[in-house]
């Protein structure tokens, strides 16, 4: 259409991008993971609430990055194939497996998805977990993994502050920070930030928004 | 005869070749009719009002000043269309029929996921190709949902969504005026607020006002809820043709000179 080439109308005609902020922690007996809930078509915000984190099982989420009808797609065929998987080993399936089956997707249809997704989550085998599966199709075992376009800009925030074996509060303070600065320097993320904790005990899900979200220097 | 009868059958893609070299020399191709559209829905207190414009566009000409884009799914599922008026129609109208017979195998009411998932996988296997993106709403025995869909196959839930070249003047209004839990009437006057503010501000989307109103016992179509732009007048008299003279007449009367005569015969009715 005409008017859509002269207006330059890309949020129509553009694929839906998580131009994102999402992350995932190992604290000590469990996971935290986090992510910004911005959605957009080129320069439109076409969601400011979504959710990035997906469940696969009852203990087992991930958490979503690159193009959304690609990971939405991704993360529905994972969460069918391994609700088989558990049903055929009679148990819940260990974190390794979902994230073995998330790298076999992402690895073989690789020339047609653009997928960057941190799998993480608690068996009672392993503990919490968490693993990064690259847009390549490797996956990584991490103790903490980020991605996302806002990722690149707290890599050396998360390496300074990051700390093997943190309590929950810290862990999900350290999340909710990371996050915050993601956020307020990378275009393409922000909204509120949402984050889901894994442990023995159950899921637990939160949202901050407005003033809860932390605030660093903002002078000039 | 004789090139036809070289052919082994099956379809012949020769157009697709020549269409690209007539391209390539600067002919310019037609293209489909757009819906350059405003189409809106929000969830009030007992279900789903959705809302679309009625105008069809191709390039900068208005094809269509009155057209639908409120499509059916199911008796309590509907779906409003953006992006290309063909593709909207023919995958609304697939789904409504797969999701007919699964209605008549199972004896229980469609519900709203199974339709979305649908849509999404199908749009999804198409690779965008398929340029229909959708608001879909409706109300089941979870409740109201309302869901947009993209011509990608990637899916949003929200309280209230736009769509189309008109979303962003739509999305204004509901950003400013939503609130949870509105009555009907609320409902229906901000999705008319919001086609409105489409209709008036973007240059694809124009026409009237259709709105759809989904509760959990009824469906109801109000088709030009508001006739923002219907032609303001018509001429007061038809056409009357000028009366032509009669220079001469004549009338001839049938002639009497022949005579039908119908020559009977008994029938036999002997009965020995």
């Amino acid at each position: 259409m005409d008017v859509m080439e002269a207006g330059g109308m890309d949020w129509m005609q553009n694929e839906h991008m998580l131009g994102t902020s999402i992350m995932a922690v190992v604290y000590d007996g469990g996971v935290v993971l986090g992510a910004d809930s911005r959605t957009t078509t080129g320069s439109y915000i076409a969601n400011r609430v979504s959710d990035k984190i997906s469940p696969i099982t009852e203990k087992i989420f991930c958490c979503r990055s690159g193009s959304a009808a690609d990971t939405q797609a991704i993360s529905d065929y994972v969460r069918y194939y391994i609700s088989m998987h558990s049903l055929e080993i009679g148990e819940e399936p260990k974190v390794a497996t979902v994230g073995k089956m998330f790298r076999l997707i992402c690895y073989r249809n690789k020339a047609n998805l653009l997928a960057g997704i941190i799998c993480a989550g608690y068996d009672k085998h392993d503990g919490g977990q968490v693993y990064n599966i690259t847009l390549g199709g490797s996956i990584l075992k991490q103790p903490f993994a980020i991605s996302g376009s806002g990722s690149s800009y707290i890599y050396g925030f998360c390496d300074s502050n990051f700390k093997e074996g943190m309590g929950r509060d810290e862990a999900e303070q350290f999340v909710i920070r990371a996050l915050a600065l993601a956020m307020s320097r990378d275009g393409s993320s922000g909204g509120v930030i949402r984050t889901v904790t894994i442990n023995e005990s159950g899921v637990d899900r939160k949202y901050y928004s407005g003033k809860d979200i932390p605030g660093f220097y903002e002078g000039w | 005869m004789e090139s036809m009868s070289e052919r082994s059958g099956g379809f012949s893609f020769d157009n697709v070749a020549r269409n690209h070299v007539l391209e390539e020399k600067g002919m310019k191709m037609p293209k489909a009719a757009k819906t350059g559209t405003t189409i809106v829905g929000v969830v009030y207190k007992d279900g789903v009002v959705l809302g679309a414009d009625t105008r069809a566009t191709s390039e900068t000409t208005v094809f269509e000043k009155y057209c639908e884009k409120i499509h059916y799914i199911a008796p309590n599922i509907y779906c409003c269309g953006a992006g290309t008026a063909a593709d909207t129609e023919h995958t609304t109208a697939m789904i409504a029929s797969k999701l007919e017979l699964h209605r008549l195998d199972t004896g229980r009411q469609s519900r709203v996921t199974t339709c979305l998932t649908m849509l999404k996988r199908h749009l999804f296997q198409y690779q965008g190709h398929v340029s229909a993106a959708l608001v879909l709403g409706g109300v089941d025995l979870h409740g109201p949902h309302l869901y947009t869909v993209y011509p990608h196959g990637s899916t949003d839930a929200l309280p209230f969504v736009t769509m189309g070249s008109g979303s962003l003047a739509a999305m204004a209004v509901f950003e400013s005026k939503y609130k949870d839990d509105m009555t009907l009437e609320e409902g229906k006057q901000i999705v008319y607020e919001a086609i409105s503010a489409g209709i008036y501000n973007d240059m694809g989307s124009g026409g009237n006002v259709n709105l759809c109103v989904i509760t959990k016992d009824k469906t109801e179509m109000l088709k030009g809820y508001a006739k923002e732009n219907m032609r303001p007048w018509r001429k007061s008299t038809p056409y009357t043709f000028p009366k032509t003279e009669v220079l001469t007449s004549k009338i001839d009367k049938p002639r009497t000179d022949i005579s039908v005569v119908v020559e009977s015969e008994k029938m036999e009715v002997s009965a020995s």
